[in-house]
């Protein structure tokens, strides 16, 4: 499955200071194919992140001041880590933890 | 899918509102996020029509989200106030230089004129100096200390009536706890304030008090606003970062807590027998200050004695170890008043 991953307000530094990634998603090899953000976070962490992995991610989550947007609409309106991925979802990063 | 906006206009929710909870729409955000900061200038009078208003500009998220809203407030009720951006050049390489930039494509996008002050000027030093000097320990207290005074000096020069300064509710709720955690009553009881600065200083004000950092963040996302947002390469540091994980941490597990924390801080009295500091003038620059010589007169004066450490400390030791040391030598032992109009405006 491919997605559009966006990070800004400072979260695209842990990135590799790349704003917008395109991603493909495995199969998940059990006839279970269905992604959901609880996995999408993890395994971003392992294959997208360059650094710092502590400032992306906070036990099964994102680190709190991270905000978390699905084609452009709040995670926390969709059921953040329950929400199931559909193809060609944008997911957007924002850390507000940066500057002001 | 998302639910619909609350407010029934039939479109689709894109935020869950942290204060209330509310589900909106892009446009009902807006407009709430828009009228509760009018709102809150209102109730607490800040504005006075004919009024000129320095707007502190960074080039960060705040600053930033706060020119627009201040530009759009301006106009769609008429405060007749005449607006102008102030920003504080630091002298940091990689840092300010690049959000300055920012800043003046604001000034183009938003039509304020901007006026841009560098501590180069005013002190003899840019931080990257400072850094050199005293490493990255104390360096932040460098920082904000003379970022503090080098506002008022350029809202001095400009002879604005008054600055407003981006700071948003999660600030204030920060500074609540450092305030506590430092045991600073003096500056807990002046934190919450809304306004302050009265005789003799121009009055600050912060139009975001009740606004919440992530209402900010997706204003600007969603408005697509052009912020710099890269973190200061000295601030690793800084003790804020902890209190601020702390009260992310906190938000996490329940969204009111940082107005909640605001409202804590406002209710917190001291007794009437508490000894707290008067305020006065320092006897060097005549800044405002509860010393007799201000911390930013006793940085300078360690630095240019070589000295770094010198106004580092508990101020009462402070104050004794720059009386005795003063005039030892340095061509610029304190900050030049006479680049300062003092009581313009």
């Amino acid at each position: 499955m491919q997605l559009t991953v966006e990070f800004s307000g400072g979260a695209e530094l842990l990135f590799g200071n790349v704003k917008q990634h395109r991603v493909t998603l495995p199969d998940r090899g059990d006839g279970d194919s269905v992604w959901t953000m609880e996995g999408l976070l993890p395994w971003l962490r392992d294959n997208l992140l360059k650094e710092r992995p502590e400032l992306f991610m906070q036990g099964d989550t994102v680190r709190p001041g991270i905000l978390v947007l699905v084609n452009d609409a709040d995670w926390e309106l969709l059921g953040q880590l329950s929400y199931k991925l559909q193809p060609d979802d944008t997911v957007v990063f924002i850390s507000t933890l940066h500057g002001g | 899918m998302a639910p619909k906006c609350k407010t029934g206009c039939g479109k689709n929710a894109i935020l869950k509102r942290p204060k209330t909870g509310d589900a909106l729409c892009r446009e009902c955000f807006f407009w709430a996020f828009e009228t509760e900061v009018h709102n809150t200038v209102t109730a607490a009078r800040l504005f006075r029509r004919g009024q000129y208003v320095a707007v502190a500009a960074s080039g960060g998220k705040d600053s930033t989200v706060l020119a627009h809203v201040m530009k759009e407030l301006n106009q769609r009720y008429d405060y007749g106030l005449r607006l102008v951006l102030l920003s504080i050049d630091e002298g940091i390489t990689g840092y300010r230089d690049d959000s300055l930039e920012t800043v003046k494509r604001n000034r183009d996008q938003y039509g304020i004129p901007l006026t841009v002050l560098s501590y180069e000027d005013l002190y003899g030093w840019t931080m990257d100096d400072i850094v050199k000097q005293v490493g990255l320990r104390n360096n932040c207290t460098f920082c904000g200390v003379f970022r503090r005074q080098a506002l008022d000096r350029g809202a001095a020069q400009l002879g604005v009536d008054q600055i407003v300064t981006g700071h948003n509710a999660d600030d204030i709720a920060e500074t609540v706890v450092m305030n506590v955690l430092r045991g600073d009553i003096a500056r807990l009881q002046r934190c919450t304030a809304i306004s302050t600065g009265t005789e003799g200083s121009i009055p600050r004000s912060k139009p975001f008090k009740y606004t919440y950092e992530k209402e900010i963040v997706m204003y600007a996302y969603f408005k697509k606003l052009d912020y710099f947002s890269t973190e200061c390469i000295y601030s690793p540091n800084a003790y804020r970062g902890y209190a601020r994980a702390y009260l992310k941490d906190l938000e996490a597990i329940r969204a009111t807590s940082i107005i909640d924390i605001i409202h804590s801080g406002e209710s917190l009295a001291v007794r009437d027998a508490a000894r707290l500091p008067t305020q006065g003038t320092c006897s060097r620059c005549q800044y405002i200050s509860s010393q007799p010589v201000c911390k930013a007169c006793v940085l300078l004066q360690g630095l240019n004695q070589g000295r770094p450490r010198l106004g580092i400390g508990k101020s009462s030791k402070v104050q004794e170890r720059a009386r005795e040391t003063e005039g030892e030598s340095g061509d610029r032992s304190e900050v030049d008043s006479a680049t300062v109009t003092v009581g313009a405006g």
